[in-house]
């Protein structure tokens, strides 16, 4: 069953109406009990980085997770700050990322080009998807958005591996695809028709 | 291209929601779940939910309610009001509310921001400012307010916005008084000078009444939070309750309207 990972960082209820919405069984994870049948995971998270990791290192679900992903393949989408630890690093803490996905994790204020804009990135952004991203609505023909809220923004070392860009005084890369590991830095779970529809479509990989 | 933040603010006293003018004669408009149910349908781009009476009467923040619209709200939810402990904010966004808002409490204990922000990260923690015009034959400018409007504040309103923003808030809105409920074009000066000031996103609230009043404020300060109350609950001269949004179209042409930085 697709289970969300519940290490005690960001908020589940949106995840679990969601699926409710779209008839798609969903459980929550909070032990390592928790973790047998898992067909596809999800790794949300919201605030600090090194709070994100240090409660994740210390759930007692990371090695069962990392063989679950790393090992046997199973699908993962990263959510916001769940997409910033799939990196190497992070600017905001010390602690390293699970380096899932090669890549580092950069404020805003540090980039040029968004020196002159609000930080955090606050609100809905038009998200471009890469040609064939399995992600992307496929039915829509309106250019999707989704709600972000986030001052530090993912640089994959490999672009290769972006699965989409939005544009905040410079493209950077909203979403990440490495095999079975996927990750949106904005919130599908609070981003309506489109959100929903990103949902389903991690859910029917 | 980021779009302005179009964003319908309700207000809760005695459990039901209301709409004020000049932050008086609270007018019921409805129950608080409906409005919410609605909202998702009409797809809005946020919700802020303010109750007005627990500050005021110092109760505790009614977490069953909160936690209630924050199940049904498929978009991101600020909850404001009551908010004296961090201990309370955080209960609040467990039960699935991402935002917190802080008025009196932001001016009264400054450290409560820079305590919230540690845990849940400034992203979430919201100061409000309500301010109300200067209207002394020798005073200029805005004074701060709390309370409802009711016990004025010391400082310049500018200040006390960055004081929130150093003190840990990732978002100001300011509300303007004047302007609550009248339904006649939001405060510019204010919003101008507010918005030029902090470097957070700003949110404004007080006096639309039209799709050109946001406009006008997108125009002013760009790509900032253009808030609504009355707006988007009434319809007509004689404010018949309809709880209402804009069409994409209409937001598509708010967007378009705002001048880049």
């Amino acid at each position: 069953m697709i289970t969300i990972l519940d290490y005690g960082v960001g908020n589940l209820y949106a995840f679990l109406t969601t699926f409710k919405r779209l008839n798609i069984p969903v459980r929550t994870a909070s032990t390592l009990e928790d973790l047998a049948d898992v067909s596809k995971l999800i790794l949300p998270g919201v605030g600090s980085f090194d709070h994100a990791m240090q409660c994740f290192n210390d759930s007692g679900m990371r090695t069962r997770v990392e063989q679950l992903v790393l090992g046997q393949k199973i699908p993962v989408l990263g959510i916001c700050v769940g997409m910033q630890m799939l990196g190497s690093s992070s600017d905001e803490g010390i602690l390293p990322g699970l380096n899932w996905i090669p890549g580092r994790v950069i404020s805003f204020s540090e980039n040029p080009a968004t020196a002159s804009l609000p930080s955090p990135h606050m609100g809905w952004n038009d998200v471009d998807f890469e040609v064939g991203s399995v992600l992307k609505d496929r039915e829509s023909e309106l250019a999707p958005r989704f709600y972000f809220l986030h001052s530090y923004y993912f640089d994959a070392k490999d672009k290769s591996h972006v699965a989409a860009t939005a544009d905040y005084g410079f493209r950077f890369d909203a979403a990440l695809c490495n095999g079975n590991i996927y990750g949106v830095q904005f919130h599908p779970e609070k981003s309506h028709s489109w959100g929903s529809q990103l949902l389903k479509n991690f859910a029917e990989l | 291209m980021l779009r302005p933040r179009i964003v319908p603010c309700l207000l809760i006293s005695s459990g039901g929601l209301v709409k004020t003018r000049g932050f008086k004669s609270p007018k019921y408009v409805g129950d608080p779940i409906n409005a919410v149910k609605i909202f998702n349908e009409k797809q809005v781009d946020e919700l802020i939910v303010l109750d007005i009476d627990a500050t005021v009467t110092g109760v505790e923040p009614n977490y069953g309610l909160i936690g209630k619209m924050a199940q049904e709200c498929r978009m991101p939810l600020c909850y404001g009001g009551g908010i004296t402990e961090s201990s309370q904010a955080f209960r609040i966004m467990q039960s699935g509310v991402e935002k917190v808002a802080l008025g009196a409490s932001a001016i009264l204990k400054p450290d409560l921001l820079a305590e919230i922000s540690a845990g849940a990260g400034s992203q979430s923690v919201v100061a409000v400012l309500d301010v109300r015009k200067r209207k002394g034959i020798f005073s200029k400018g805005y004074q701060a307010y709390t309370h409802n409007g009711k016990i004025p504040r010391d400082g310049n309103p500018l200040e006390i916005a960055v004081n929130f923003q150093r003190a840990g808030a990732g978002e100001i809105l300011v509300n303007s008084i004047d302007n609550d409920g009248e339904m006649t074009g939001y405060d510019l000066e204010l919003a101008r000078l507010i918005a030029k000031e902090v470097s957070v996103p700003t949110t404004f609230l007080g006096g639309a009444g039209s799709i050109d009043h946001m406009i006008d404020l997108v125009s002013a300060c760009g790509t900032v939070g253009v808030s609504a109350g009355s707006f988007f609950v009434f319809k007509g001269k004689y404010r018949a309750v309809l709880i209402n949004y804009l069409s994409r179209e209409q937001r598509d042409k708010i967007t378009l309207s705002a001048r880049q930085l």
